[in-house]
């Protein structure tokens, strides 16, 4: 283990820029996009030069470590401000800061009308600082403060236009949703300190061993509470189409390349916990596999092209999810899905920015229609991500999403063929609702509004849509070859001798049934939206598509299960507190006042009266002496 | 004679100078109400007195005597403020306490 | 006057006249007490409770507290009753308050009180006294009265005597305090002297007084001040507020004087 000197920079620089836009104020209006932009940069160029250096390392050495200052000292309990950084934290740093930079050079366009935009970019900055707290900190305590960082961060985003009351709602929706996750998360820590007496990720490790099955799997469940809640997994996913409240760019970084995959960093991360507890894994399985489905099923039906791409986004981190929970090999397979979907879906997001930037802010799909010739490039971006999503080779989403599926089957016996069968349906449903979008928006007739006039973003849109495709394009391909993101991540999460025990199909066998399931459903789109697509949503539509517009009915279940119970249980608190306590308070009050007034009767400022209580006290006096000498 | 008797005349007397303490408005007799009782209690202390065949009796009621003195003194010197300031003697009439 | 403390003290020794002085007395006293409540005129009560006091005094010495007998008439029933009844002159001899019961409940509450306390304080007496025998004084007053009260004040009551010298010293200045009063109005020397130190000294001779060129009534016609202007400070506000004042401009004396002149 090395230790480092300048990984607190990488912090510490967008922190102290964000609170310098935001200290400012409209002084720096005219320049804080530029500075946030150049810090974001720079923080990624520094990532650069650790991940070289790191590579230049061997063995144990290349993980870097840096202690700031010694935060909490409670007798034996003892945290220190940490940083940490390893084969799988330079992933995220380099993910975070690279997508970071790009999407904030891509805002500075998008956002140039914006009045606030200083503020924007403030938030962005933020946002980077928090999330490298985040992957960096040391301990589960330091990475809770990124976390709730993160998390203040995405709140402050979605509700940026929060003029719009639909807006704010969202926001306060998403603030709420990841304060269950949070409150996951903050019970796993003390478990482990509880268990282990330290939380820092080396302290709990080298304590799992002695631990017994049932706190591991507590534990286990807590974090995996936690990621459901930052990653929009089931049950808590329902935060995530709302969040598109966002800019678009906002989508982009955090609600789909970095900050909703924090939940499988912290599993990947915890992978010592989720090996040694078996049933934990279990669950997080199910809550993969469910919640890959749900989104897909989801982004069937979605006409806003943002929300559509935002149940794609659910269902993209359950199949990441799903692979957290299928063992050593998986957690590899998760994070590398988890890069090349950074690159994919970000720029797929970006490009529908672009469309909206062209189209007035448009967002209903069914009003697209034929972009293609007016924004060739944007076309082209989406079109590659698009491509990578659905799993065509050579295209990065192929290389990562069947590692997933192959993984998946060789879970072995009825697990494995009800997991791998879950994933693949999963990758046909994916194939259909992207063609959807896909065809919606670039092909087909004209079906704009009439004041609409869909033209190419400018070049600082473009270029990061088009470094971003080019990811999506080759990385998959780069990961892949010579197994290197395996490799690289193997001494984190183990996966070196990882040896699959009984495999259900060979790998190309897999391969060409995920192939024959993506032609199957991109085909099937293809057919059912070649023809005339109406501009107003049909009504007459199967049950199915109705729930899938509804999300599933999880806002209903969610509204029927808490938010109504909730709202009456508060009224029923309030009516509690009007009548019951302030009653008793207001009666005591009445009360001591009615005493009072009787009194104060007493107080007739005459002195003969006083003479007279005086000989009525007297007169008791007696009366005591004449009764106890009896 | 049963020397008890002068004990009971001194419960009387008391008793009588409390009810005119809290009958009588006229500061002087209120006052005057007040000597009686204590000339009461100097009944039973020189009864006493007798009644154990010590002095010390005599004693107590001789201080009760300066004290009552003093009293008079100081007494005597607010109800001529009272009454110099307010034209009366009444004791109903000095009731601002109750405001 | 030996022989008469003699007699004093033989007359408490024997039984008999005791009982006798003392059913005579008694009921003469309480006959006093209640009459003291019920009279109107304080100066009334004040020679009741001088009867009663003297009463006392003769009790005391019929049970040989000679000392305290002669001190009660020369204190009590002398300074204390005489300074009763000069303050009582102060007031007004002739004062009598109205026996009219103004507080609600104040006359039955303290009857009741009184019953109370009276049957207690007798029943208490009953049960604590009975079968005692006094011891009497003879042997404490072996070496006399006097000499006996004075052996007990300096000895074992000297602490409390000196404390009860101080009570009287404070007493004594807390009475000359209460009874000072400040001068009530300002002496004319420094009424003067006020008048030049002033800040105009159109004052300083005094107010002028009305009447002067009088060609009416005198008392509602104004001054004229030294100048020949009006004195408006001249006449009654009284006059003024009843409207009885005459308008008092044509009494200036304007220039056209000097110029008939």
């Amino acid at each position: 283990m090395t230790s480092s000197t300048h990984l607190v920079y990488l912090i510490a620089l967008p922190l102290f820029s964000s609170a310098l836009l935001l200290l400012l104020g409209r002084i720096a209006d005219k320049w804080g996009h530029y500075v946030a932009t150049a810090v974001s940069a720079t923080t990624f160029l520094i990532g650069l030069s650790e991940f070289f250096a790191m590579r230049s390392r061997e063995g144990a050495a290349r993980s870097s470590v840096q202690t700031l200052f010694n935060w909490i000292s409670v007798g034996s309990f003892k945290v220190d401000a940490a940083l940490l950084l390893d084969q799988l934290s330079i992933c995220f740093v380099l993910l975070i800061t690279g997508v970071g930079t790009l999407i904030h050079i891509y805002s500075i366009a998008y956002m140039s009308h914006d009045r606030d935009r200083r503020r924007f970019f403030a938030y962005l900055n933020l946002f980077v600082a928090a999330m490298l707290l985040l992957v960096l900190g040391n301990s589960y305590l330091n990475l809770y403060v990124g976390w709730e960082g993160v998390g203040l961060a995405s709140y402050l985003l979605i509700g940026f236009w929060n003029e719009r009351p639909a807006y704010a709602v969202a926001a306060k929706k998403a603030f709420v949703a990841n304060r269950v996750g949070d409150i996951g998360l903050s019970l796993a820590i003390m478990i482990a300190f509880a268990q282990f007496g330290s939380v820092s990720f080396d302290g709990v490790k080298a304590g799992v061993p002695h631990a017994s099955t049932a706190a591991l799997t507590a534990l286990g469940a807590m974090i995996l509470l936690a990621a459901t809640g930052k990653s929009a997994q089931f049950p808590l996913q329902s935060w995530l189409g709302d969040a598109m409240a966002g800019p678009t760019p906002v989508s982009a970084l955090i609600h789909a390349a970095t900050m909703v995959t924090a939940g499988v960093y912290l599993i990947t991360r915890s992978n010592f916990i989720f090996d040694a507890s078996p049933t934990a894994r279990v669950l997080v399985v199910i809550v993969g596999a469910i919640t890959l489905l749900f989104g897909a099923i989801v982004g069937t039906a979605k006409d806003d092209i943002k929300k559509a791409l935002a149940a794609s986004t659910m269902s993209q981190i359950g199949y990441m999810i799903l692979a957290t929970g299928l063992g050593p090999i998986g957690y590899a397979f998760a994070i590398m899905h988890l890069l090349t979907h950074g690159f994919f879906k970000a720029s797929m997001f970006l490009g529908a920015g672009s469309v909206m930037h062209g189209m007035n802010d448009e967002v209903n799909m069914r009003k697209y229609g034929a972009l293609r010739k007016a924004m060739p490039i944007t076309a082209a971006t989406f079109g590659l991500g698009y491509l990578a999503i659905i799993g065509v080779p050579p295209f990065a989403g192929f290389y990562s999403k069947d590692k997933i599926i192959e993984t998946a089957f060789n879970a072995g016996g009825a697990k494995g063929w009800l997991l791998g069968g879950a994933a693949l349906l999963g990758a046909a449903i994916t194939a259909f609702y992207m063609t959807r979008v896909f065809i919606l928006t670039f092909t087909g007739k004209s079906r704009w509004d009439d004041e609409a006039h869909p033209h190419e973003s400018p070049s600082l849109m473009w270029i990061p849509m088009v470094v971003l495709s080019i990811g999506s394009v080759a990385s998959g391909f780069l990961f892949n070859s010579g197994n290197a993101l395996v490799n690289w991540l193997a001494p984190v999460v183990n996966s070196a001798n990882f040896h699959s025990e009984k495999e259900l199909m060979k790998p190309i066998v897999v391969s060409l049934l995920a192939l024959a399931v993506v032609v199957l459903g991109a085909g099937y789109a293809f057919l059912k939206y070649r023809a005339d697509v109406p501009v107003v949503a049909p009504e007459k539509v199967s049950l199915f598509t109705k729930a899938a517009r509804r999300d599933l009915g999880q806002d209903d279940l969610n509204d029927l299960l808490l938010v109504r119970p909730g709202q009456a249980l508060t009224t029923a608190l309030v009516k509690t507190d009007e009548n019951v306590i302030d009653g008793t308070v207001r009666g005591i009050a009445w009360l001591v006042q009615y005493l009072s007034y009787s009194s104060k009767k007493i107080q007739n400022g005459y002195v003969r009266s006083y003479a007279l209580i005086m000989a009525l006290g007297a007169l008791a006096l007696v009366a005591t002496i004449w009764v106890v000498t009896l | 004679m049963d020397i008890s008797n002068y004990l009971y005349l001194s419960a009387i007397l008391f008793t009588i100078g409390a009810v005119g303490v809290t009958i009588r408005r006229n500061a002087i007799v209120v006052f005057m109400c007040v000597e009686l009782m204590l000339n009461a209690c100097n009944l039973a202390f020189v009864t006493f007195s007798r009644l154990h065949g010590t002095l010390d009796g005599q004693v107590a009621s001789f201080f009760t005597m300066v004290v009552a003195a003093c009293e008079v003194v100081v007494g005597l010197a607010i109800i001529v403020t009272m009454y110099r300031s307010r034209r009366s003697a009444s004791v109903d009439d000095a009731s601002l306490l109750k405001r | 006057m030996h022989n008469l403390f003699s007699a004093a003290l033989t007359i408490g020794a024997t039984k008999t006249p005791e009982a006798v002085q003392f059913w005579i007395l008694a009921p003469l006293a309480v006959l006093a007490a209640v009459g003291m409540l019920v009279v109107k005129k304080a100066v009334h009560s004040a020679l009741l409770l001088a009867w009663i006091m003297i009463s006392l005094a003769i009790f005391y010495i019929a049970q040989d507290a000679l000392f305290l007998g002669i001190v009660q008439v020369v204190v009590y029933t002398g300074a204390v009753m005489m300074l009763f009844l000069f303050i009582l002159m102060l007031v007004g001899v002739d004062s009598s308050g109205s026996l009219v019961e103004n507080i609600k409940g104040q006359r039955g509450a303290a009857f009741a009180a009184a019953l109370g306390l009276g049957g207690l304080l007798t029943s208490l007496i009953g049960r604590a006294i009975v079968p005692h025998e006094a011891i009497g004084l003879t042997v404490s007053n072996s070496a006399g009265n006097v000499q006996g009260i004075a052996q007990e004040l300096f000895t074992q009551y000297v602490w409390a005597f000196e404390v009860v010298s101080a009570l009287l010293i404070t007493a004594a200045l807390g009475a000359m305090v209460l009874a000072h009063t400040p001068k009530s109005s300002p002496s004319q020397r420094f009424l003067s002297t006020a008048r030049f130190r002033g800040e105009s000294l159109s004052a300083t001779a005094g107010l002028a007084p009305s009447g002067v060129f009088a060609r009416h009534n005198a008392v509602d016609v104004p001054a004229l001040l030294p100048d020949g202007s009006v004195a408006a400070e001249s006449i009654s506000a009284t006059l003024e507020a009843r409207g009885d004042m005459i308008v008092s401009t044509p009494f200036e004396m304007k220039p056209q004087i000097e110029e008939e002149n």
